[in-house]
């Protein structure tokens, strides 16, 4: 009898502080993963952290970012949890992020966290560019693939060419970017000026010109490589190339909301984002995560992927983004003459 | 008799009499406030706070930062240095330069040409008045002490714009080919669209009008069908037709859809109903005398066709033609969808606003897109305005007489635009129900797969549906009894007009500004309606305000065919008008309340433009979906629910024939003699 009561009391206990725990930190999270992980991505954090509980905020990378931007000066989040590190990087330069070094972030690969010590933001994965190129159709068209970006110049390409435009697409902007760094500033744009000529059109999305790729609608579109490998394994007659250059990429990363009334949770929330556990979680969606060694393969991924990234100077697209997209609007985008 | 005209005009002026406000004024006038106050608060304040967004600019202040260098042993000699005096000496950033978004940055070193990241030289720098800021590579500092770089570090220090308010981003916006082409582009669209649905829907409406061909029920069904479909499908069928691996594409010679050729075909296709509706109400009317007169005098048909029948069914023309110039210009989703690389002004601020984040630049774009909408709509008022009647109460109404070479022609004419449009929606369906296009033909239900797409899934269809209904329902309840009250309160006749000015707003405003304006408005933190951002209600709101007009003008015409006796009836009854307007004004004009109703149903699935800023994951719709699906490339799901938001809405308008049929054999009897 003695013995069943106290099992009761200490039952009641444990639901009475399990209950208070749970109910001790809400955290608000912004972010712009893929809303079907959000709920996975809460479920494995609660699994080490019960007492505090995440209220996402979810929407596209350019509403977010809009958002924080507009709340400058009464920040509503505690943490951005998966928002690219272009975004982060203006949230950097408006002060908004506290500089947090999470437990364990030393075991990351040093290109997925900020250069400042300590870090504003840490990364968790990457999406990586790279050209869809459809066997098909190029076969019916007469054309070679393409080894490198300067082939993608070659008058043969001429209207089989699909990219993004970096105005309305990150992955338009990464890929700006990154042709920037790979041929300088100069080389860069006459790169661009011969990509022009052999564009059809630029669209709004970054993953449309590989699902027109998929479609045969286009032999060749510049997109990123997890979506080509997706829609290769729907069926689709595509391979995917990754250029001897070296590809451009963004990241998904972490940070603290300056200002934030939940320092120490918020702080948990981003020791956890920097685990194993959390890089493993990552890979599910992701081919490329922070944590080396962790990624698995992915079915039909192009191998060398990892070593052809290029070195991303990431306060460089920042700090370059306004005139780097004027200057691109004024060469390509007003000249698009009707056909 | 002379005299007592004199008397009269010399007699002096009585006292005004005032009528005694009753307590059913009252409520009537507290009514059309409210209804007023709506108005205002959903149209006239955000597009205020937008306007105003579209003078916020941002520059480089040069002034407000100090500087020293020191020499090349590291040290300083105390000389401050202003960058606006070194930029003057040096030139290297003119006016245009230092004009820029809130997202610009103005790299410092640039002022000194002899400027080298490897060089041992010094800097300082500071904010020399508060507000200043500049970065460090990406590190914010907006404190006034000095602060010492070397040059390395120096290279990354990067000025912050402030913010000021002028006509700065109008000037960028006339000096960015890119964007100001737009302009120019949207006008020969909107124009050739024109020129070519309106032609076409005369040639339609008179076919079923003044000949005697056959299936004329069926062509007029037809005919009405691309209303209930989003303005983007028919891009997508267009792709499945005419893209480079179209059924079609051989037709088009090597040319491109994906530009304007695709984006006429398919403004056509999306615009002819509103043409035809409003050329075959015209054509319906008129008088066979004139006709009889014609021959009589011995004209030819045609030019008894350019005598009378053109004259007597040209405001119906201008009318179509303003109507359909408007949807041209102010429609966002088909260029978005088939338009490539040919911009336009509707795409420019969805491009400035969801791409780059530049909503001062959205706002500017949406000022202009402004002008040639409203400049379309008060020609349009102005010319109706001049219209008087044709018809006499001595005419005699036109009865087409057979003509066997005639009616097979019209026959086969209106055959073909039925086919064009069974033909857009056939393949949107066609291309829905394909696995994989063109490389697995094999039929499957896969593109039904919403919840595996982007978009919100299936749930967005749901949002749309719940969206339809809530709008019809409110929106036809504050429509109906705003057109009420300002049709049959007494007096309070300036209040009166300024509503019927306001109500006629909305149909001026695309959109794209009002979703925009919006933005502005209640996604401020500060605005104590902030809440209703993000949510269903927003939606309803900006749906009810953007198909005000329309709505609001069916009331006004239904409630003006009722006498104003049946007000003096039941206030000498001592019968609040409250009661009058419950028991017997909506009874009455039943007809026209289900009309209001399944417009506002129709129109708030299909619209995109309305709703595009203003949705949040949990509200998605199904016309955003097929936006977003095609968008990310998943044309085919896209078409599918396209086609969703087709049956639906072919549903919704046979249960509203069945209830109105239904209703209206109860409550229309009085009718019937």
């Amino acid at each position: 009898m003695k013995l069943k009561v106290s099992t009761l009391t200490s039952l009641l206990a444990g639901a009475f502080f399990a209950s208070s725990l749970a109910a001790e930190t809400e955290l608000t999270v912004y972010t712009a993963v893929e809303a079907e992980d959000l709920a996975r991505y809460a479920e494995t954090f609660n699994k080490t952290n019960p007492d505090i509980k995440i209220n996402w905020v979810r929407d596209s990378t350019g509403i977010i970012t809009a958002k924080l931007l507009a709340e400058r000066d009464n920040p509503q989040a505690d943490v951005v949890w998966g928002l690219a590190a272009t975004s982060l990087l203006l949230l950097k330069a408006e002060g908004m992020l506290e500089a947090y070094a999470p437990a364990g972030v030393e075991k990351l690969d040093a290109k997925f966290v900020d250069g400042d010590n300590p870090p504003a933001w840490v990364g968790m994965d990457a999406w990586v560019a790279a050209v869809c190129y459809n066997t098909v159709e190029a076969e019916k068209a007469g054309l070679t693939p393409p080894t490198s970006w300067q082939d993608l110049t070659d008058p043969m390409y001429a209207g089989h060419l699909i990219m993004p435009n970096p105005n309305s697409s990150g992955t338009g902007f990464l890929d700006v970017s990154s042709w920037l760094q790979i041929f300088g500033e100069e080389g860069g744009w006459e790169f661009m000026d011969g990509l022009h000529n052999n564009i059809a059109r630029y669209t709004h999305s970054g993953s449309k010109p590989c699902k027109l790729a998929a479609a045969g609608e286009i032999p060749i579109g510049i997109s990123f490589a997890f979506r080509g490998a997706k829609s290769k394994a729907a069926g689709a007659p595509l391979d995917i190339i990754v250029p001897s250059e070296g590809v451009g990429w963004d990241m998904e990363a972490t940070a603290i909301v300056a200002g934030t009334a939940n320092l120490e949770a918020a702080q948990k929330l981003v020791d956890f984002t920097v685990t194993l556990g959390a890089n493993e979680m990552y890979n599910t969606g992701y081919a490329v995560v922070a944590y080396p060694g962790v990624a698995k393969p992915v079915e039909h991924f192009p191998a060398g992927l990892l070593e052809a990234m290029i070195d991303n100077d990431f306060e460089f697209a920042a700090n370059n983004r306004a005139s780097i997209l004027k200057e691109w609007q004024s060469r390509y985008d007003g000249k698009s003459d009707p056909k | 008799m002379t005299e007592t005209t004199t008397d009269l005009t010399t007699l002096p002026p009585g006292p005004a009499i005032k009528g005694k406000l009753s307590r059913d004024d009252i409520v009537m006038r507290g009514g059309m406030i409210v209804i007023a106050l709506y108005l205002v608060v959903t149209l006239a304040l955000p597009l205020y706070v937008m306007l105003s967004k579209s003078f916020s600019t941002y520059r480089f202040e040069l002034s407000q930062y100090e500087m020293q260098v020191s020499d090349q042993d590291g040290v300083f000699d105390g000389t401050v240095l202003n960058p606006a005096d070194l930029n003057a000496a040096v030139g290297a950033f003119d006016s245009a330069d230092l004009s820029t978004g809130s997202d610009g940055r103005l790299p410092v070193s640039k002022l000194f040409p002899d400027f080298n990241f490897r060089s041992p030289v010094m800097y300082q720098i500071r904010n020399a008045q508060p507000g200043g800021r500049f970065l460090v590579g990406s590190t914010l500092h907006d404190e006034d002490t000095w602060l010492e770089l070397d040059s390395n570090s120096f290279r990354r220090v990067q000025l912050r714009p402030m913010k000021f308010t002028g006509l700065d981003n109008f000037s960028n916006y006339f000096s960015t080919p890119a964007l100001f082409n737009s302009i120019k582009n949207s006008l020969f669209i909107a124009v050739i669209s024109t020129v070519i649905t309106a032609t076409l829907a005369f040639w339609f409406a008179y076919a079923l009008n003044r000949s005697c061909m056959r299936f004329k029920g069926a062509f007029r069904l037809i005919a009405m069908a691309p209303i209930l479909v989003p303005s983007l499908l028919p891009g997508i069928a267009l792709v499945y037709l005419f893209g480079n691996q179209g059924m079609l594409k051989e037709l088009l010679f090597g040319a491109s859809i994906y530009g304007p050729i695709g984006i006429i075909i398919g403004s056509v296709f999306f615009t002819f109903p509103h043409a035809f509706l409003i050329i075959s109400t015209a054509l319906a009317i008129s008088d066979a005398r004139l006709y009889e007169a014609a021959v009589s005098l011995r004209a030819s048909p045609w030019r008894t066709f350019w005598t009378v029948t053109i004259p007597s069914a040209r405001y119906g023309l201008i009318s179509a033609g303003f109507v359909v110039f408007n949807l041209v210009i102010t429609d966002f989703g088909l260029p978005k969808v088939i338009g490539g690389q040919f911009n336009m002004l509707a795409v420019d601020i969805y491009k400035q606003v969801i791409g780059q984040q530049n909503f001062e630049m959205g706002a500017v774009v949406s000022v202009v897109l402004i002008v040639p909408a409203i400049f379309a709509f008060a020609l349009d008022r102005y010319v109706q305005s001049k219209q008087v009647a044709t018809l006499s109460s001595r005419s005699v109404p036109f009865q087409p007489s057979p003509d066997a070479k005639m009616d097979r022609i019209f026959l086969i004419y209106s055959s073909l635009v039925g086919v064009f449009i069974i033909g857009i929606l056939a393949v949107c369906q066609f291309a829905a129900l394909i696995k994989f296009w063109p490389y697995d033909l094999s039929l499957s239900l896969n593109n039904y797969q919403f919840d595996r797409m982007d978009g919100g899934g299936w749930a967005s269809y749901y949002n749309s549906i719940k969206l339809g209904l809530l709008t019809a329902v409110i929106g036809t309840s504050v429509i109906f009894f705003g057109a009420y009250l300002v049709e049959k309160s007494n007096g309070f006749r300036v209040g009166r007009s300024l509503f019927q000015m306001i109500a006629m707003l909305p149909m001026a405003i695309p959109g794209m500004v009002l979703g925009l304006a919006y933005i502005f408005f209640f996604n401020n933190p500060a605005n104590p309606l902030n809440w209703i951002y993000g949510t269903m209600a927003i939606l309803v709101i900006s749906a009810v305000t953007h198909f005000y007009t329309v709505s609001h003008l069916t009331a006004v015409t239904a409630l003006k065919q009722m006498d104003r006796e049946f007000e003096s009836v039941s206030s000498s009854l001592k019968q609040p008008t409250l009661k009058l307007f419950s028991r017997v004004t909506v009874p009455v004009c039943l007809p026209a309340v289900l009309d209001i109703s399944i417009y506002l149903f129709v129109n708030a699935m299909t619209t995109v433009s309305a709703v595009v800023f203003l949705y949040s994951p949990k509200t998605s719709l199904a016309s955003i979906a097929v936006l977003n699906m095609d968008d990310a490339g998943d044309i085919a799901p896209a078409a599918a629910m396209g086609m969703m938001i087709f049956y639906t809405n072919a549903a919704a308008r046979i249960l509203h024939l069945i209830a109105s049929k239904g209703i209206l054999r109860r409550t229309q009897a009085w009718r019937a003699r």
